[in-house]
């Protein structure tokens, strides 16, 4: 696996001989900008069979009057892995918790399996933005506390919590207390909770964000790996256009204010996915570039501040135009 | 009046009382408590009810219990129940109120519902605020007590107190107040404080040392 800051620096020189090239006018890389997403990332197209979740026309307002959702519809087919993707504040939790039954939406219908959704249940595990562990019950005991609720005997929860607590890299760590561990280990802990009640439908919000990128690569694989053998249908809220390249069949985009769908983006990009592969890094900056002019058109705001990745990029190499032209003076010389 | 035992009686007898109404007020208090904190009916019809009642002095429900019970013991535990237990249920609702919203999301969506929920959420959860709660009835049970007893006459060390000012015996008198300060502060550092300490620093809200 690449150490963090090389991949960014190949990405920054890859991105930049890329412009480089097209500025040329190299008809090669001109018909890849052209063609490659065009077969990659296809508007999705309506698929036969019965949705697994069916979102209809669903609008949510809070209490303050804030229109969090406004006419969403999405459905989810069975074994589906499903990224909603947006910025800050666009109501991707919202939706979220209302898949999940925590919050009942002002408007509209979400069933699953038909059924209409009027509560949680461990059927449809929701892994929340923050950790959500039991601070007073050790790793392993966060782990086979519900599992016994579930109805496993002792033997079996134990041996099941030992397994997911490997799976997540936590051995060692199986008696401490959450307050004993860093963020990321603590959101670990709640993955492999939620993973070991092997639910049919996961609702993810962001468990990757406090994660480092070698981390977070190691949980995106795990999570690819037990999706594609256990056939679970996930929706995966994140703000990081690559995650969702990297992880989801479908991309559906949301824009804010009020909080809505602007695009459903099938991705047919071969598995398993390299978050550094050039058609990946390709499509995600056009989907930046997307999600960019749809909030332009949306209302007349200055643009979004770059996500943390263009940020990464373009700090760990600074494109020629943004330096200086001559370095200040050395602070020696003028002593 | 140590040596004639008048003194090992008195703090035996004071104690047992103690533990029995301190015991009730407990067992009570804390799905009152809970009750108030997790159910709109209860909250609406109790919790005025609770709050009222604790700007009363316990020993203000001693005429009451002597009218209710006679001159018993039930009319001194019934002082005793009623200094400490509104305390405890009025900072065990407090307790399950300010339980971190996510956990309780977290325990439903993870399907954990009745009897688990409340006996292993719920209580955890609020145990810190519990264990203060608990704490507090716990002194104001022992202040009720010595002013029932004082008053009431019917042994343990508040009445040894009243005999002592009866004889004009000042270091009868001295002594008492140092048995019933030592008790009291005993019980409340090395029980209390203890466990407050152990659960704070289990839960992860003290510094670990
Ligand atoms: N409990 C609430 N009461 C009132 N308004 C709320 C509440 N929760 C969220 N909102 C509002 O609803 C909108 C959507 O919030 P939501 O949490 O769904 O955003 P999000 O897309 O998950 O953002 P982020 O990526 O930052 O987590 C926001 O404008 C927010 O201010
Ligand atoms: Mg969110």
């Amino acid at each position: 696996m690449p150490i963090p800051t090389r991949t960014f620096a190949e990405q920054a020189n890859r991105q930049a001989s890329r412009a480089s090239a097209s500025n040329k006018g190299g008809v090669l890389d001109r018909l890849k900008e052209v063609l490659v997403p065009r077969r990659l990332l296809v508007p999705r197209r309506a698929r036969e069979g019965d949705a697994k979740i069916a979102v209809q026309r669903v609008g949510h307002r809070f209490g303050n009057e804030v229109v969090a959702l406004d006419n969403v519809s999405i459905d989810v087919h069975p074994g589906e892995f499903v990224c909603l993707l947006g910025p800050s504040g666009c109501g991707k939790s919202t939706l979220l918790y209302a898949l999940a039954g925590h919050i009942s939406p002002s408007g509209g219908r979400i069933t699953i399996d038909g059924q209409q959704v009027s509560g949680p249940s461990p059927e449809r595990m929701l892994v929340f933005q923050e950790p959500a562990l039991f601070p007073w019950l050790s790793v392993t005991q966060n782990l086979t506390f519900p599992l016994r609720a579930r109805g496993l005997s002792r033997a079996e929860a134990a041996a099941r919590a030992r397994e997911f607590v490997r799976l997540v890299q936590l051995e060692g760590f199986e008696g401490a207390l959450p307050h004993e561990l860093s963020g990321g280990m603590r959101m670990r802990v709640s993955l492999a909770r939620a993973l070991a009640m092997d639910p049919q439908v996961l609702l993810m919000d962001e468990p990757f964000g406090a994660l480092d990128a070698q981390t977070r690569d190691q949980m995106h694989r795990l999570l690819q790996r037990i999706w594609t053998r256990d056939q679970k249908t996930v929706v995966f809220v994140t703000h990081n256009v690559r995650e969702a390249l990297v992880l989801g069949d479908r991309v559906v985009v949301m824009a804010s204010r009020p909080g809505r769908v602007i695009h459903d983006l099938e991705v047919r990009l071969p598995r398993p996915r390299d978050p550094d592969d050039e058609a990946l890094v390709h499509l995600s900056r056009r989907i930046r570039e997307e999600i960019g002019s749809a909030e332009g058109r949306g209302r007349t705001a200055p643009p979004a501040p770059p996500s943390d990745e263009e940020r990464d990029v373009a700090e760990s190499a600074p494109a020629a135009g943004s330096l200086p032209d001559r370095a200040p003076d050395p602070l020696g010389a003028r002593l | 009046m140590v040596r004639d035992g008048r003194m090992g009686g008195a703090v035996l007898r004071s104690l047992s009382r103690l533990a029995e109404g301190y015991a009730a007020s407990a067992c009570a208090g804390l799905p009152l408590g809970i009750a108030i904190a997790r159910s709109r009916p209860a909250r609406v019809a109790i919790r005025p009810l609770v709050l009222g009642l604790q700007a009363l002095p316990s020993i203000c429900w001693l005429p009451l219990a002597v009218l209710w019970f006679g001159l018993s013991e039930w009319a001194i535990l019934f002082v005793v129940v009623m200094g400490s237990l509104l305390a405890v249920t009025i900072s065990t609702e407090d307790a399950v109120s300010a339980i971190d919203p996510l956990v309780l999301r977290a325990a439903g969506t993870l399907g954990i519902k009745g009897p688990r929920f409340f006996g292993g959420v719920l209580v955890p959860a609020a145990l810190p605020g519990i264990v203060t709660g608990l704490k507090l009835g716990w002194s104001f049970a022992w202040r009720a007590l010595m002013a029932g007893e004082l008053l009431f006459g019917a042994g343990g060390l508040g009445q040894l107190l009243a005999n002592g000012r009866d004889l004009l015996d000042v270091p009868q008198v001295m002594g008492v107040m140092i048995a019933i300060v030592a008790i009291g502060s005993a019980v409340d550092q090395l029980l209390f404080h203890f466990a407050e300490v152990r659960i704070r620093r289990r839960w992860g809200l003290a510094e670990a040392t």
